[in-house]
């Protein structure tokens, strides 16, 4: 699927809805980094104990279990648009934000935005754009399904209106209606690769081959739909063998969203490029817990045998 | 030591001494920006008056300000430690992990049950480095009594840093953890393949379960035809009779020199005569026992190695 071996980012993926199947061909595929914006879970959440556990688990135990399979995983945190209907819980999770808006790997508020597009959506978007700005850091629209062009244009200006650079903004889920309005006003263009209600592949490598690979950023929003956590890759070898060239395929699908997320100072390439060691180097980095002159043993994970350490024999 | 006595130690270290001693270490690797943000936020959260978001956002932010690189811990630091508070061994720790433990050593912790809320909200909230700093501060915090629970807590997390970070060099849990939590500790240690010898006090604690539990998971492990760790049968010499003996009898049969090692080791812990006199059958182990050739650590480090 991969044959160039690009290195892979999917900036949009909510991985809590995935099995470590999918991580597995993810990372065959060549992602190394994915990016799970905070969202709803498919029906609304009734306590704010519901929102903490789900932010903790998205900065600790999916991060681990990526991990795992050699993926970096970063998140960004917010209050999605549709639970923003919920006044009483929403101010609830908003005082909850502060906790976790600064932690390690935490590289946007998001996703959040409109929906709906109600007077309860506008007000803690608002709110959070405001969160977003004193924190510094990067901002991950969600756009709506309905109503989307308006919408999305509405979601811009907001932005601006709160003093966010468009450099800070990713809109995503475009399609051809939205991309040029985006584009123009300098933000960065997110297009999700969703079956049925979003981008299909063919239309994707259509719009690089007329916007092209300018902040333009591609994703799969892969979750609890019908869904594909390959999307990425899968788009990425057809718009090879449609003619776009290997620079260009690697921005919209690598480079970009590095930039773009990078603004927060939380993702470097480093992170991924860095292999992974086994932890007695870490954990004896000084010999003061060594005995005798011993050293301590130092290795690679090797990509195969990242999998296998999950085998339990 | 239960938990329904009333708590008694206010202190398991000089506070101010820790917070200075771990300010040195950070200022070995970190800038003076660094530097100057932490004692910033160490002002914003000392105060009676302090915001409880102040802390959060420091306690959170404190890898983006003050960089996540190893701390400098040369002997002479490490002796220092120890006698700052006897197993405390930050030789592994970062500077975000030493400025994070320096923010909640600095809140006011006058009042047990604000402070351990404060603690636990940090807890529940935590993302993975969070947690490793949080479970390696234990040893370090006010109303030690109050952490039990959490530290038992710890042992259960499926994910590796944590584990160590509550389980190797911390004397948190030999000083204060129930025994049952103690002995499920020790028990999970051998099987998630981590070093038992870094375990602090892991004499100090043996116990009679302990070696029974320890005896009963090895004859699992062998019945599926799967190696034991030599290191198991340190928690079990000190209560050998005539069952743990024979476990001790297959070791010395086995032909991994470091399984007869711990066999030579375990019949010294012991009072019970019949493995003295099992030791005599194996001299020359004897003496290499005696002159300290063979030691449970150098067992342990040697199985780092090979592994």
């Amino acid at each position: 699927m991969n044959p160039h071996n690009l290195m892979l980012i999917d900036p949009h993926i909510h991985m809590t809805s995935r099995t470590t199947d999918d991580y597995q061909r993810m990372r065959q595929a060549g992602i190394v980094a994915i990016i799970e914006p905070a969202f709803w879970l498919g029906q609304p959440r009734t306590e704010v104990g519901s929102f903490k556990d789900y932010f903790s688990s998205l900065v600790g135990w999916e991060r681990f279990r990526a991990s795992q399979f050699g993926i970096k995983h970063y998140c960004t945190i917010g209050l999605n648009s549709k639970e923003a209907n919920n006044e009483a819980l929403a101010e609830q999770v908003m005082e909850l934000l502060p906790l976790f808006v600064c932690k390690e790997g935490v590289v946007g508020i998001g996703e959040i935005g409109y929906d709906d597009q109600t007077p309860a959506e506008d007000r803690f978007f608002r709110a959070q754009l405001d969160l977003a700005r004193e924190v510094g850091l990067p901002v991950q629209v969600h756009t709506p399904h309905r109503d989307k062009k308006a919408g999305t244009i509405t979601s811009m200006e907001v932005c601006l209106e709160h003093g966010i650079a468009p450099d800070m903004v990713i809109i995503d889920h475009n399609n051809e209606e939205t991309v040029r309005d985006v584009l123009d006003r300098g933000f960065w263009a997110a297009f999700t690769i969703y079956p049925n209600s979003k981008m299909g592949n063919e239309r994707m490598v259509e719009i690089v081959k007329q916007y092209g690979s300018e902040r333009i950023i591609v994703n799969s929003s892969a979750d609890w739909g019908v869904s594909d956590p390959l999307s990425v890759p899968k788009t990425a070898s057809l718009m090879l063998e449609k003619g776009i060239s290997i620079e260009d395929v690697r921005k919209v699908c690598y480079q970009n969203a590095l930039d773009a997320f990078g603004k927060s100072g939380q993702m470097h390439e480093s992170d991924w490029l860095t292999p992974a060691t086994v932890d007695q180097r870490e954990k004896f980095s000084d010999n003061s817990v060594l005995r005798g002159g011993q050293t301590p043993v130092i290795g690679e994970i090797k990509a195969d045998t990242v999998l296998e350490s999950n085998i339990v024999r | 030591m239960s938990t329904t006595s009333t708590p008694t130690v206010l202190y398991q270290a000089d506070i101010s001494a820790v917070k200075e001693f771990l300010k040195d270490l950070i200022r070995k690797t970190a800038s003076p920006e660094s530097i100057e943000w932490l004692t910033q936020k160490l002002t914003l959260v000392s105060s009676n008056a302090y915001q409880a978001k102040d802390l959060y956002l420091a306690f959170s932010a404190a890898p983006r300000f003050v960089g996540k690189e190893n701390l400098q811990v040369n002997k002479q630091d490490l002796q220092q430690a120890t006698d700052i508070r006897a197993g405390f061994n930050p030789s592994n720790w970062t500077t975000a992990q030493a400025a994070r433990t320096i923010l909640i050593l600095s809140i006011p912790h006058q009042n047990p049950e604000t402070y351990l809320a404060t603690i636990e909200k940090l807890f529940n909230t935590a993302d993975m480095g969070e947690l490793v700093a949080l479970y390696a501060a234990l040893p370090l915090l006010p109303h030690p009594e109050q952490f039990r629970k959490r530290a038992s807590e710890g042992v259960r997390t499926n994910m590796g840093d944590v584990y160590e970070a509550v389980a190797l060099n911390n004397p948190y849990p030999s000083d204060y953890m129930e025994e049952d939590a103690w002995n499920q500790m020790v028990l999970k240690t051998l099987f998630v393949g981590k070093p038992i010898y870094r375990i602090y006090g892991i004499e100090k604690r043996v116990n009679p379960k302990l070696a029974r539990m320890l005896s009963d998971y090895a004859h699992e492990r062998w019945a599926a035809g799967r190696t034991v760790s030599p290191e198991l049968w340190r928690s079990v010499g000190p209560y050998l009779d005539d069952t743990l003996l024979n476990d001790v009898k297959k070791l010395f049969a086995q032909p991994n020199d470091l399984e007869k090692a711990a066999a030579a080791l375990a019949c010294t812990q012991s009072n019970f005569a019949p493995a003295q006199e099992l030791l005599n059958e194996h001299a020359t182990l004897k003496e290499s026992v005696m002159r300290g050739e063979i030691t449970w650590d150098l067992i342990g480090n040697r199985l780092l190695e090979i592994n």
